[in-house]
């Protein structure tokens, strides 16, 4: 047990009308509602906070692409390049999904149009709707297009987060998908079915220390007009949240529940995995394992190609369309498509062969899977220290001259102050595989004793995939 | 309804301001041209023809789009400035003399390095009146690209201080500036050959007695700055030591492929030349020199310097070739 949940947190805040009331509903031990924090609450309930903040990522995310198209060729002087691939993906690595999950989603700017034109106004839905209203396509659920994505991403990624120009042409992309898709199919198809990038803040929010969920399901099953479905713009009914993989934090169930029996707790990390059999029926997928496979091989090529040593696979990475770069693609499909899912099957069959554990082998596929998260989170952190942290002071510098024209706004154009992390970058890689690896284990260990036959030998094999996986990091990124 | 409106002009102006803020600000600071420079092979300077008024300040904001280059005006001896990846160097030029000046990058950027030229087109009252003299090698009516080769080579590097310790006199129409710029080394060791009182000289000393003429036609302070000339401009194709083997060499005389484009090295080019073979050098006059170094050579690669260097400056790089066969320095 950690010290987050031992602490009794009820006694911590002071109480308010309704409060003794709420708890008693609130079964689930150890949690915050923040919800029912007085200064929270009304951020909460109120669109306009969040809706300033989206505003800001919109007019943000535009000058990206503007400063994408018109700035600077050169990518250390050009924001897109910067903001996009150094301060947000660093943001989102280290703040946004550790630590609030899905909490991005919740600002993204680029479903944010479709979606206004889906409900036919910003804060106040009306009559005058845009859109085809489709379901989105039965075959095509889950998050199989999103690991592609993400493939696609590793495929072009030397280019990508180089070039200026394409990074606003990718960005643009997304941005004419997410309302196209918005405009033919209802809710938030792009970011449930496509956007890569909510694949992967999506099944790491099952780590993060954030959830929403219905307090009392009683109220809800008494409730007939289910107003928190009709208003969640992602299409998902609260009570049958089993994880945080898929809620996109946007606090509209909350606002419009007559009975105020929505919570957004903190809650203790890692609360999702390995919960108990009867959530992991619902929550643990196959997609979802072969999304967490796809995240580990990621974070291997990104680590190789971006922080290795090699200069060959470096300019195979940027030579896109030549012999060697078909070569270093076909090494990223058959490591991501092969050599890892094919492991990872070998280890899950071992264990169960070992242990005499009789599960199907599909279902054991889909539950061990969650070992793999905590690992893979902390391997991409990890990944970040050594990508991002000396590159920050372009972040300062592109803030005075954004788009590369020589201006020095705030007088930081020529920053070379970068947080110095050479001298213990390496000591805190190490910490923080060892922080992923052991952290998967106590999931793996979690795992075994919540199902039906609890013999630890099944979790051995799993355990020593995950070593090897963290060895073959360390060694990417240490040396 | 109210605060729908509310929230749709604040989307609106947002998004408004994070186009045209930059915009104004841009057009509010920016009072130059901007120049983008880029290797020959994905462009170039882009623009790449200005055109400025005599006495005109013309401004530039040179920046890279992707190595470090640098930009200077031929014929000009205003130092280059660097022209640095994603930054921006202004440059303020005024020019009181009309006419079309070239500028060009003097960093090895890359194997097409000397095709990253630009022009600038000052124009003014007197534009077109001045009339330009033909160069020599252009008077004396020489096919640069025939073939020429020397019959007879010195046994070892002739030099100039050997030549004076013979304590022969040259005749004086041998080392005249006239003769020296028209002929060749062997053209003058031929003559020297035919005269009667130098008839008990050997071969070898009579290759030294050239190098002392062509000593006596240059100056140290023109070798030195030959030597410089040929070290920023000459030296990344033919070799620091002359030998044709400089850091492009290579890529120059890559075996051709079937498809033709302008921009590939290998394709339309030649190995270049090897100033320390005897054979061609000594049957190259001057004026043989400075058409090449004009020019440029046809099929080949070489470039045309006439737009960059000043007429003094191509005499003394031609000068400092010839030390590349002659010891001319008076070194005991």
């Amino acid at each position: 047990m950690n010290k987050l949940q031992e602490i009794a947190w009820k006694e911590k805040f002071p109480q308010f009308a309704g409060e003794v009331e709420i708890h008693a509903r609130l079964e689930l031990p150890r949690r915050i509602d923040l919800h029912q924090i007085p200064w929270i609450r009304p951020l909460l309930q109120s669109r306009w906070p969040q809706f300033l903040i989206r505003s800001l990522t919109l007019a943000g995310f535009v000058f990206t692409i503007f400063a994408g198209l018109f700035g600077s060729r050169v990518g250390s002087h050009n924001f897109a390049i910067i903001f996009v691939w150094i301060a947000w993906w660093t943001a989102l690595k280290l703040a946004f999904i550790p630590l609030g999950g899905r909490s991005w989603c919740s600002v993204c700017p680029i479903p944010l149009p479709g979606e206004w034109l889906q409900q036919g106004g910003i804060l106040e839905k009306s009559r005058r709707r845009f859109g085809l209203n489709l379901r989105w396509p039965k075959r095509l659920r889950g998050s199989w297009l999103q690991s592609g994505g993400f493939l696609l991403i590793g495929l072009f990624s030397a280019v990508t987060l180089t070039d200026a120009r394409l990074t606003a042409w990718v960005l643009i992309g997304l941005f004419g998908l997410a309302v196209i898709l918005s405009l033919v199919f209802e809710r938030r198809a792009f970011c449930s079915y496509i956007c890569p990038i909510g694949g992967f803040t999506g099944i790491y929010a099952k780590t993060a220390p954030v959830e929403l969920r219905v307090i009392d399901t009683a109220i809800c099953a008494a409730h007939s007009e289910k107003t928190c479905y009709q208003s969640c713009p992602w299409g998902l009914y609260p009570v049958a949240l089993r994880d945080s993989a898929q809620c996109g934090l946007c606090m509209e169930c909350l606002r419009s529940c007559p009975s105020d029996n929505i919570a957004v707790n903190l809650r203790p990390f890692g609360t999702d995995l390995a919960a108990d059999i009867k959530s992991m029926r619902q929550s643990s997928r196959l997609d979802e394992a072969f999304l967490a496979l796809v995240m580990l091989g990621s974070a291997l090529a990104f680590a190789a190609v971006f922080t290795g040593p090699w200069g060959n696979l470096k300019s195979a990475a940027f030579a896109i369309g030549s012999p060697v770069w078909l070569l270093y693609g076909l090494g990223l499909l058959v490591l991501n498509l092969v050599i890892l899912p094919g492991a990872f099957v070998l280890t899950v069959w071992m264990g169960q062969r070992w242990s005499g554990v009789k599960v199907q082998l599909r279902r054991a596929i889909a539950d061990q899977a969650q070992v793999l998260l905590p690992q893979g989170l902390f391997a991409w952190i990890a990944f970040t220290v050594s990508f991002a942290f000396p590159k920050m002071n372009y972040v300062l510098s592109v803030i005075s001259d954004p788009l590369g024209w020589g201006w020095n706004l705030l007088g930081t154009a020529n920053s070379t102050w970068s947080p110095d992390v050479s001298a213990f970058s390496h000591a805190l890689q190490v910490a923080l595989l060892l922080v992923g690896l052991f952290w998967s284990a106590r999931v793996a260990q979690r795992l075994v004793r919540k199902s039906n036959q609890p013999v630890f030998r099944q979790a051995l094999p799993i355990l020593l995939f995950c070593l090897v996986f963290s060895l073959a990091m360390l060694w990417l990124l240490v040396g | 309804m109210r605060k729908e409106w509310i929230a749709r002009s604040v989307i609106l102006v947002l998004v408004a301001a994070a186009i045209t803020i930059p915009v104004v600000v841009w057009q509010a600071r920016s009072r130059g041209i901007v120049i983008h420079a880029r290797m020959a092979e994905t462009g170039g300077w882009t623009p790449e023809n200005l055109t400025v008024e005599v006495g005109q300040p013309l401004r530039l904001h040179l920046t890279s789009d992707d190595v470090m280059h640098s930009f200077a005006i031929g014929q000009s001896d205003e130092p280059p400035v660097n022209v640095i990846p994603g930054e921006i160097t202004e440059v303020t030029l005024v020019f009181d003399e009309p006419g079309k000046y070239t500028f060009y990058c003097t960093r090895w950027c890359s194997v097409n390095h000397w095709r990253m030229r630009g022009t600038i087109e000052v124009t003014g009252p007197e534009a077109a009146a001045e009339a330009v003299e033909p160069p020599l090698y252009v008077t004396l009516g020489l096919d640069i690209d025939a073939e020429h080769h020397a019959e007879i080579l010195p046994e070892q590097i002739p030099s100039a201080r050997r030549g004076a310790q013979l304590g022969v006199e040259i005749p004086n129409k041998y080392i005249s500036q006239e003769f020296y710029r028209s002929h060749s080394p062997a053209d003058l060791w031929h003559a020297l050959r035919g005269e009667a009182r130098l008839s008990s000289l050997t071969n070898q000393d009579l290759w030294d007695l050239v190098a002392l003429a062509w000593q006596s036609n240059t100056t140290p302070q023109e070798l030195i700055v030959g030597k410089q000339l040929y070290a920023t401009n000459c030296a990344a194709c033919h070799g620091e030591s002359g030998g044709g083997d400089g850091v492009f060499a290579d890529g120059l005389d890559q075996p051709k492929t079937g498809e033709h484009t302008d921009m590939q090295a290998g394709e339309m080019t030649a190995r270049p030349s090897d100033f320390t073979d005897a054979e061609h050098m000594l049957a190259a006059s001057p004026a043989r020199l400075q058409g090449k170094v004009l020019r440029g050579g046809m099929g080949t690669g070489m470039p045309y310097w006439g737009p960059i260097f000043t007429e003094e400056q191509i005499w003394a790089l031609i000068a400092y070739l010839y030390n590349f066969q002659f010891e001319l320095e008076d070194q005991p």
